[in-house]
């Protein structure tokens, strides 16, 4: 097998040399996946992926901040007169229907999270409010006054019942 | 353009003669067998064992209430941690049979033995650290045993003179195991494999300092040396490859047998499991500590025990080069302890008995005879050795090395040295 034409030919030695390296890194990195794959999210954390929210119990007007993922999310129970102005509008900075930011008009559902740097808004008479750096919203959350660039999140959420949502799955 | 870029480093980094000197024109002896893999084996498992014990640190928690269930949402919840873990723990097993095999070589071949005096100092240095990381990280999941185990080890030191109950304290920072010597663990379990590196590091400039023994025991002439890479980058990594399939055998099929069953029950420190048994590794040494009659004799034939080896340069006084292959006191010897050490792993690995007390006690005394017996074995066997008649190399060499040691002892003595 290994006669002595076979061991001086210099291009079949090369070859092996080239396929026995390109099985040893692929090998190498297919062992360093488990490793970054232990970093995403465990399975503990995915559990939090969806939360459920019960309607009934928000007043008109009234918020409710739930955690979605380690982070609130609004849901806020609008008035019709809200509604009304809402619908007119289409917001400044970021403009956006109101039809497209909610999935019954009287629930707007948006993370809490401020598009500016991440800190939490507060409620305001006509929207919210951020105390970090002045960024205003309007009561359909998209943005009226800047730093901030974006309207307020709306999260992928569905009604599995007529005062039930499941945030986390569209 | 990569000429130009090396030619840059060259002249602020000595990388191309690093690479030349240490890598591609480094010599090694033309013969060594596949038993000089091991050394390159262990530092693969340091490497190993660094890397899993990062990424398990990354979602183990150091405290008493939640260390047990962390290994457990380490095992079910995080991506791929129950082969993070199950890599860790089987490395620390064959991290100890890399080294034992390491160490049998050395003492086999006799490569411990004058130039290679430091070498095995700082072999031992490593072996001792090794030894208090894999208990510090035996507590760590904070099982039964791991619990039993680190009380009983930290408990030795109570046989310290006047200050032994202060110190067991002082060790576990409270009056017993608890969260406080968990954390104390933790942090040491983290620090010590970095100190190993720089051991190595120390191990290895030794080494290239010293070159590689070889099996026959006699230092080989320049023509018999052949560089480092790529012959034995390549048998280092065939060998690899060896290790790697006797390794991943463990790790995906028999994760669990080197477990303890006991560690799987949460740490209770009101009630001890019915049997007490260390690792694997540490098998013969706890059957020493048992086989002594006496608290403190014990704890120091124990201590000793382990000691032991880094008396080999002073305690084999042949002049004839090598280990075994010249030898043959030495291999019988050599194969007569592997024995007694398996004896001794069975006695470990069983709770006592009359009989295994006895066996523990004949094991006991022929473990450090052997040791106390070598100067006179050696020399006897030297004389023996020359009166049946050497083989000329091995004359040639002995006659060489005594020209050097007179030449330089009349060098010394008339103040000029060097």
């Amino acid at each position: 097998m290994a006669d002595k034409d076979t061991l001086s030919d210099a291009k079949r030695r090369k070859f092996l040399i080239n396929v026995t390296s390109v099985v040893g890194v692929a090998g190498a990195a297919a062992a360093c996946l488990p490793f970054i794959d232990s970093m995403n999210p465990s399975a503990d954390v995915l559990a939090k992926a969806t939360t459920e929210v019960d309607l009934s119990g928000i007043p008109e007007s009234g918020v409710h901040i739930v955690a979605w993922q380690g982070k609130p999310v609004f849901v806020y129970h609008r008035t019709q007169a809200e509604i009304k102005a809402m619908e007119a509008g289409n917001g400044v900075l970021d403009p956006e229907s109101d039809q497209q930011r909610v999935k019954q008009p009287e629930w707007l559902v948006v993370v809490g999270v401020c598009t500016h740097m991440g800190c939490v808004p507060n409620k305001s008479d006509t929207g919210w409010l951020c105390p970090c750096h002045g960024s205003e919203y309007d009561d359909s959350g998209r943005v009226v006054r800047g730093p901030a660039p974006k309207n307020l999140e709306v999260p992928p959420y569905k009604f599995v019942a007529a005062d039930k949502i499941v945030i986390g799955v569209a | 353009m990569k000429n130009r870029v090396i030619g840059w480093i060259d002249q602020r980094f000595p990388l191309s003669s690093f690479v030349k000197h240490d890598l591609t024109e480094y010599p090694t002896p033309r013969n060594l067998s596949y038993w000089w893999n091991f050394g390159f084996l262990a530092g693969f498992v340091l490497v190993l064992q660094v890397a899993t014990g990062i990424f398990l640190a990354m979602h183990y928690r150091a405290d008493a209430a939640l260390s047990f269930d962390s290994v457990q949402h380490i095992m079910r919840d995080v991506n791929y941690g129950w082969l993070l873990r199950f890599m860790h723990a089987t490395g620390a097993s064959a991290f100890f049979m890399v080294i034992y095999i390491h160490m049998a070589r050395t003492l086999y071949y006799g490569s411990y033995r004058a130039p290679r005096e430091l070498m095995w100092w700082t072999g031992q240095g490593l072996l001792l650290m090794l030894m208090a990381t894999a208990f510090m990280g035996y507590l760590l999941p904070w099982g039964q045993m791991s619990y039993w185990g680190a009380t009983v080890i930290t408990n030795l030191f109570k046989v310290t003179p006047y200050f032994g109950d202060q110190i067991v304290t002082w060790l576990r920072g409270d009056y017993s195991v608890s969260d406080a010597t968990l954390t104390r663990f933790f942090s040491l379990h983290y620090l010590l494999p970095f100190l190993i590196i720089g051991g190595v590091v120390v191990h290895l400039v030794a080494l290239h300092t010293v070159k590689s023994s070889n099996p026959s025991g006699i230092d080989l002439a320049a023509k018999d040396n052949i560089p480092f890479h790529p012959y034995f980058t390549s048998k280092d990594l065939f060998g690899l490859g060896l290790f790697l399939i006797v390794y991943c055998i463990f790790v995906f099929f028999f994760p669990n047998m080197l477990m303890d069953p006991a560690n799987f029950i949460p740490a209770n420190p009101m009630q001890t499991p019915a049997e007490i048994v260390p690792e694997w590794y540490f098998l013969p040494f706890y059957a020493i500590l048992r086989s002594v009659p006496n608290m403190v004799g014990g704890v120091v034939a124990m201590g000793l025990s382990v000691m032991m080896f880094a008396f080999m340069p002073f305690l084999d006084r042949s002049r004839i080069p090598g280990g075994a292959s010249n030898r043959p006191m030495v291999k019988l010897g050599f194969y007569l302890f592997i024995l007694n050490m398996l004896v001794l792993g069975y006695v470990g690995a069983h709770p006592v008995s009359e009989r295994t007390l006895l066996i523990g006690h004949i094991a006991t005394i022929f473990y450090f005879g052997s040791f106390f017996l070598i100067p006179f074995i050696s020399k006897a066997e030297e004389r023996w050795l020359i009166k049946r008649g050497l083989s000329p190399e091995l004359k040639e060499l002995m006659e060489r090395e005594a020209r050097e040691k007179t030449q330089s002892q009349a060098r010394r003595r008339s103040g000029d040295a060097k």
